[in-house]
């Protein structure tokens, strides 16, 4: 059974199809990519997956479950896990508390074992503060952890978002252009990261990206979408060769005199 | 200016500096207070012992003990040898616990609440209804009652177990209005809960009618108190008389009693707000405050978690309303004006959004400035105006001055200033909130 499964999935915005028909399969184990030029309805479909969006029509399952209307936070707990295209942390928060709040539905403390601090909330505090220190060490994130958020260079930040993520604990971590903005050395140590994320910790991943050394380095199986349809899927190299993902990114007539 | 100030801070901020300046503030403010009562400047001379209290550095014990002696044996002596200052204290006390209250809704969860005094209204009047006569009184036109009216509730030591009422029915009351709002952001949010505020008023004003619950714009009066032990005060006054230097009625001794009341409510607020801060719980809050899709990305429940805030900053409005019933005996319509949640407003950005000790400290500073400088201003002018002087040079006489100019009429003004200078030149506060610092467990300093 494959881990996502989306059917004919439709997100419209007034007359804007956004999201058209989207057949999506996607199974455990995989890193996968969504890749399309810019408005093709990547981060929206990544919206409507997450439940910030709800779709007009179509289905998506997820471990066999539907996540239709579900609300984001209830899409999180199910195990979907998603950093943003705009980096987006909690800035006047600590690196460390970043990753805490990013592992919110795994606490079980309640209100009055924070009142009266139990002996089960310091140990889960102490718990969960190890392995934030862990994560941080995961993502390659040194003596930073008592930084404000907002005051870590881009990289860092990136790798803050991935660590916030990950402590989660996820099935499933969709990460949304994670590479944009950053250097050839960085993007490659990025590059590592997502392998490692799926090799040592089994998570499933799922990409947008624009960097195609990124995409085609790294991605098993290829969906390249283009004004809110899926235009081609593949491996890295049928997709290289499709023609309608050339004229896509091209457009029609360069793609001609090219060939 | 700012160099000097600093540099002073650094050079007193060692031993044995910080300890001579802090003793010596509490010595010298008291004796002061003590011997002349009625001096503003004596008073802040005093006021600046517990802030060098909480800046210089000193040993913890020894910060506890200074603490305590001011709270438990300085301040009350001094407050009963002139009762005007236990009133001051008294309302800091009150208006730091709604400030602390606010401060859970805004400064964490960042939900601006306009209307936070309908929850400080909703203790009060719980209090008000049960602690007076208002149940007898419920189908007599306002204003006719009966004197011979019973109090509803015989023993009103029931006091106790309404403090704990008026906490839940205001969390309540904070839940029912968080349902409906809770899907509006920022400006719209903050317009409803304004709204809100206004209703609980209104309703106060007239739920004389039908059925007299709310006595209308007359309020209620008399609220019982609970019975303090005559034992207990007779003994208290066989050390406190000799101490305050004059004989110690029992009025003085619940205006003692109240204040320590404020003060436990006080302390129980600020363990709360910071064990919750400090939790899953908080760090939700802060998540939503800043930046709600990210947080709800990461599986907080945004509803659940903001009718929280919500109900645990109105809970601490509840238990203080209900002491305000009881302390004043009266409570009105009045006192929950639009005004007064802009007041609380006012101390927490005052005091620096999300931090606890400036929130205090921002009550402090305004009611301190409301009741205190204010008034001394307003008495000053209005004993000029009595007199024969005459401004020199202009040669424009004090008793042509207009009784409009009356500086105790400004609050509102100083609200406003305050507010504005703070966004202009700090909008981090007096004492900004600071996000706890871990151990460097495992992390190499490099």
């Amino acid at each position: 059974m494959s881990l996502l499964k989306t059917t004919d999935v439709i997100k419209r915005f007034g007359g804007l199809t956004a999201v058209n028909k989207m057949n999506f399969v996607l199974e455990e184990g995989q890193i996968a990519s969504i890749i399309g030029p810019n408005g093709a309805g990547k981060t929206t479909f990544f919206n409507t997956l997450t439940g910030i969006y709800k779709p007009e029509e179509g289905a998506i399952e997820f471990n066999g479950h539907s996540l239709v209307g579900l609300r984001p936070d209830q899409v999180a707990e199910r195990g979907i896990a998603r950093t943003f295209q705009n980096i987006r942390l909690f800035g006047s928060m600590t690196v460390i508390e970043n990753i805490l709040v990013g592992m919110h539905t795994q606490l079980k403390q309640r209100g009055t074992d924070a009142l009266f601090r139990t002996k089960a909330f310091h140990k889960e505090e102490a718990e969960a503060e190890a392995k934030a220190r862990e994560l941080m060490d995961y993502v390659g994130l040194k003596n930073v952890g008592n930084e404000l958020a907002r005051n870590l260079p881009y990289g860092g930040q990136r790798r803050i978002e991935i660590a916030r993520a990950l402590a989660a604990n996820p099935t499933l971590i969709l990460l949304d252009e994670p590479t944009a903005g950053m250097n050839p050395n960085e993007t490659e140590e990025a590059i590592k990261l997502f392998r490692r994320i799926r090799d040592e910790k089994g998570i499933t991943v799922l990409l947008i990206e624009h960097d195609m050394r990124v995409v085609m380095n790294i991605s098993e199986r290829i969906s390249v979408m283009d004004y809110g349809e899926k235009i081609a899927e593949g491996t890295p190299a049928q997709i290289r060769s499709n023609q309608r993902v050339i004229e896509a990114y091209l457009g029609r007539e360069a793609a001609a005199a090219q060939a | 200016m700012r160099k000097f100030f600093s540099n002073l801070y650094t050079s007193i901020n060692k031993e044995p500096w910080s300890y001579i300046v802090t003793f010596g503030l509490m010595l010298i403010g008291s004796a002061l207070v003590y011997m002349v009562p009625r001096s503003l400047m004596a008073f802040l001379v005093l006021m600046l012992a517990p802030a060098a209290l909480y800046f210089l550095k000193m040993n913890n014990r020894i910060k506890l003990f200074a603490g305590l002696l001011l709270a438990v044996v300085i301040l009350p002596v001094l407050g009963v040898r002139n009762i005007f200052y236990l009133e001051v204290i008294f309302q800091i006390c009150v208006f730091a616990a709604l400030a602390l209250g606010l401060n859970i809704v805004i400064g964490l969860a960042g939900l601006l609440d306009l209307g936070y005094v309908a929850f400080y209204a909703v203790g009060a009047y719980t209090w008000a209804f049960f602690g007076s006569k208002q149940m007898s009184l419920l189908y007599s036109v306002p204003g006719a009652a009966p004197a011979n009216a019973p109090f509803f509730l015989e023993n009103p030591d029931w006091f106790w177990f309404f403090i704990f009422l008026g906490i839940g029915l205001a969390a309540l009351a904070g839940i029912l209005l968080g349902l409906p709002v809770l899907r509006l952001r920022g400006d719209y949010l903050a317009i409803v809960t304004l709204g809100f505020g206004e209703v609980i008023r209104v309703l106060a004003l007239n739920l004389d009618k039908p059925i007299n619950i709310t006595n209308g714009p007359q309020g209620i009066t008399p609220i019982q108190r609970p019975n303090l032990s005559p034992d207990l005060l007779n003994a208290i006054r066989l050390v406190l008389e000799p101490l305050v230097g004059h004989s110690v009625t029992d009025a003085q001794f619940y205006n003692v009693f109240f204040y320590f009341l404020a003060l436990i409510i006080i302390i129980v607020a600020v363990v709360v707000a910071r064990r919750l801060e400090d939790s899953r719980i908080g760090r939700a809050w802060t998540a939503i405050r800043e930046d709600e899709t990210a947080a709800i990305a990461m599986g907080i429940p945004l509803v659940r978690m903001k009718l929280m805030a919500f109900a645990a900053g109105a809970s601490f409005a509840g238990a203080m309303g209900v002491i305000y019933a009881a302390n004043r005996t009266f409570v009105s319509p009045e006192t929950f004006s639009f005004l007064q949640s802009i007041g609380v407003l006012t101390m927490v950005i005052l005091g620096g959004l999300g931090s606890i000790p400036g929130v205090i400290v921002g009550a402090a500073v305004v009611v301190f400035l409301n009741i205190q400088v204010l008034q001394t201003f307003s008495l000053y002018l209005s004993s000029l105006r009595q007199s024969d002087a005459v401004i020199p040079i202009i040669n424009f006489a004090w008793k042509n001055l207009s009784t409009q100019l009356d500086p105790a009429k400004y609050q509102k003004l100083i609200f406003g200033v305050i507010l504005v200078i703070m966004m202009i030149f700090r909008p981090e506060g007096l004492i900004p909130a600071e996000r706890r610092k871990r151990e460097l467990v495992g992390e190499k300093e490099e």
